[in-house]
């Protein structure tokens, strides 16, 4: 009980220091020193749940199991890692002139705010807190988006608050429709949002109320996926927004709306008995991979790049949730974990690569290699991880959720194929210009964050060629839970 | 009316006002009169929630009562005339389709949820169902006044209008959500609204306008 609170608690009392002293020379320091309490609280949650099961606490208002503890265990971690890149980066920035130390406070305390956010979204298991705790994590990085106050990035962290805004409305609704079904069930009353308690009477409960929930719970919290054609926030704010925040975007916000979408999948699925749900998912999922496959090679920007590749990525996981089964789970839970480490990596790679060039235009950053052969090798591998080439993790769940499709649907695989392959020339033909063309770039203030870029690697690298065995067997019983 | 209590008369009567609000607030032109209809809203939702709470004596619907009255009456509108008057914008706008056609929209829509509403409706134990629809009506019509409006301030009454129709569905449809919820909601959009105020005046700073045909620059 002590480890939840403390998880929850640590991110909450690092955003009121960093409130005060968020300006201060020493204030990334104390922004790693929080994110590394919270890591080492989730990783003792994590100890005990692997050892003694799931976990009930505080009268049932969290609530642990094996999918959302793995899930907590690597938002923490991305936490961290993003918190370390940050501290060169945010330097640069201000020693460039992008950033005064009122805004570098606020995204210092902010960014510990959507921590906290996150972690109560995944621990909490109360689908109406789940809602709050979703539109809290919109709120705090809405200014974040907004943080160098060019005109693009008020445009960007405008659309992103009024379509998330408008998105997490619709899922508001449909958390109604579902406490609506519920109460019929277990009474009116706090009761009657626990996903616990939903997840025990799942079969009982009313099957249209609940088919027409799920199409408001996804169409709401998949706006937050960046589903298409939901996705219109999601390339603006991760390119407009500093690269820290676009990294935590996209390693850990996406995953824990997914999860939402996934917790109300369990309950829906069982309560309809139909495959209404998995079909709805698996649609979403394609028309974002093809979708998204197509944009991007026509993208200039380089994060704009790899927000398009996080949609396609996205919509591979929900495509894999939608199909279900232990197999596909299995891979879906693996490629959250491999995307959000390859990802975050390449973001901390492009976000020192931006910063030699002084651009984010693809056509302006040239010969990383010869510059610095860090950042260069790190984009390099970045990008070949995220393309699932082999060894790296990418692969693994790639080529799981493949098998499954041409053995359950057949119909899907085609296209995946196509948009992977698509995926794989844009973004490759991207890339190795900037990292082996001619030259053009200038130095850093300060010395690039690279350690984080090549942990993360590593890391996917393992899990593409050793899965270490209670790892798998936590992801199988995660499989097993999604059901 | 036979059979129904009076009580339940009352509350289809303020969703009825609160339909017609949400009318009045598509067709209206002046900023500061859309903040007055906002406003009225939420009286017409805090009294149907009263009534509700009274007549099914449901005491934790007298605490969202209080809620609705504090925030949504009092606290938000307040905050939006003060934004108003600190970013001295007092302009009439147009909207992207001339009036008569989003009304006429307006009706579809309505329509529209009415029928959606209808097979929850009957599913409902409440003696509040019939309001459903017009809790979802009201829903769609502040989604189709953020659609239509170009300045950054309709779209957002727009925005806070949908929470309104959001809340008055949970009232009808289930006599509320747990309170914990309830509470959580109120400080998101109240925190919502706050970082807007902030957000206002960065848009200002940068463009001299609150136009959101300025933020139409990013594409794909």
């Amino acid at each position: 009980m002590i480890e939840v609170l403390l998880v929850l608690a640590l991110p909450l009392i690092g955003a009121a220091v960093l409130a005060v002293i968020g300006e201060r020379d020493f204030a990334p320091e104390v922004n790693v020193v929080a994110s590394f309490c919270t890591l080492l609280a989730a990783a003792a949650l994590t100890a005990k749940v692997v050892s003694f099961g799931p976990m009930l606490v505080l009268e049932q208002l969290f609530f642990v199991d094996p999918f959302n503890v793995f899930l907590v265990a690597l938002t923490a971690f991305v936490g961290f890692t993003t918190s370390l890149f940050s501290r060169p980066y945010m330097r640069i920035e201000r020693a460039h002139g992008h950033l005064t130390a009122g805004r570098l406070r606020l995204f210092h305390s902010m960014y510990q705010l959507f921590n906290f956010t996150m972690l109560l979204a995944l621990l909490t298991n109360n689908m109406g807190i789940l809602w709050v705790a979703l539109e809290a994590a919109t709120l705090a990085t809405v200014l974040l988006v907004s943080l160098y106050r060019t005109p693009a990035s008020l445009e960007a962290a405008w659309k992103y608050f009024i379509l998330c805004g408008v998105g997490i409305a619709q899922a508001l609704f449909g958390t109604i429709l579902l406490y609506f079904a519920a109460e019929k069930v277990l009474g009116a009353g706090g009761g009657a949002l626990l996903w616990t308690e939903l997840n025990s009477v799942k079969g009982d409960l009313e099957p249209t109320v609940l088919s027409l929930a799920f199409v408001f719970l996804l169409v709401g919290y998949g706006t937050k996926v960046g589903l298409v054609p939901l996705h219109n926030w999601l390339p603006d704010a991760h390119a407009e927004g500093p690269t820290p925040v676009s990294a935590v975007l996209s390693g850990l916000l996406l995953n824990v709306a997914l999860y939402a979408v996934v917790r109300c999948k369990v309950l829906v699925e069982a309560s309809t008995q139909t495959s209404f749900a998995k079909e709805l998912m698996m649609g979403f999922g394609l028309l974002s991979v093809v979708v998204a496959a197509f944009l991007l090679s026509r993208q200039k920007d380089i994060k704009r790049l790899f927000a398009y590749s996080s949609i396609e990525h996205m919509g591979i996981i929900t495509f894999a949730f939608g199909m279900g089964g232990p197999i596909a789970n299995f891979a879906g839970v693996l490629h959250m974990t491999v995307h959000s480490l390859t990802k975050s990596a390449i973001f901390f790679a492009v976000g020192h690569a931006t910063q030699k060039a002084g651009t984010q235009s693809i056509d302006g950053i040239r010969g990383l290699i010869t510059l610095s052969p860090m950042i260069g090798w790190a984009l390099a591998l970045g990008a070949l991880a995220i393309l699932g080439m082999p060894p790296f993790g990418v692969f693994a769940s790639e080529f799981l959720i493949l098998t499954t499709a041409m053995r359950d649907q057949p119909w899907a695989t085609p296209f995946l194929l196509i948009a992977l392959g698509i995926a794989f020339a844009a973004v490759f033909s991207k890339v190795q210009p900037m990292v082996f063309g001619e030259p053009n770039a200038h130095r850093l203030p300060h010395r690039p964050a690279l350690v984080p870029v090549f942990v993360h690697l590593a890391l996917v690298l393992m899990l593409g060629l050793w899965i270490p065995p209670y790892l798998a067997e936590w992801y199988r019983q995660a499989a097993r839970l999604i059901g | 009316m036979a059979g129904v209590p009076l009580y339940a008369q009352f509350i289809n009567l303020f969703a009825a006002i609160l339909l017609l609000i949400a009318f009045a607030m598509l067709a209206q032109r002046r900023v500061l009169t859309l903040i007055d209809l906002f406003a009225a809203q939420g009286l017409a939702l805090a009294i149907s929630t009263g009534v509700v709470a009274y007549g099914t004596s449901q005491p934790h619907l007298y605490f969202s009562t209080a809620l609705t009255l504090l925030l949504k009456v009092a606290l938000l509108p307040w905050i939006l005339h003060r934004l108003i008057r600190r970013l001295d914008v007092r302009w009439e706008f147009e909207g992207l389709i001339n009036i008569p056609t989003t009304m006429l929209i307006g009706i579809v829509l309505v329509v529209f949820a009415f029928n959606l509403a209808l097979p929850i409706s009957q599913l409902a134990s409440t003696v509040t169902r019939s309001t459903l629809g017009i809790a979802m009506a009201s829903v769609m019509l502040s989604f189709l006044m953020m659609i239509t409006r170009r300045k950054a301030i309709p779209q957002v009454i727009g925005f806070l209008a949908m929470e309104n129709g959001l809340f008055f569905a949970a009232t009808s449809a289930t006599y509320g959500m747990p309170m914990v919820v309830e509470l959580g909601i109120a400080l998101d959009v109240l925190v919502g609204m706050l970082i807007l105020g902030v957000f206002f005046f960065q848009i200002r700073e940068q463009f001299d306008s609150l136009d959101l045909q300025h933020l139409e620059k990013l594409k794909e």
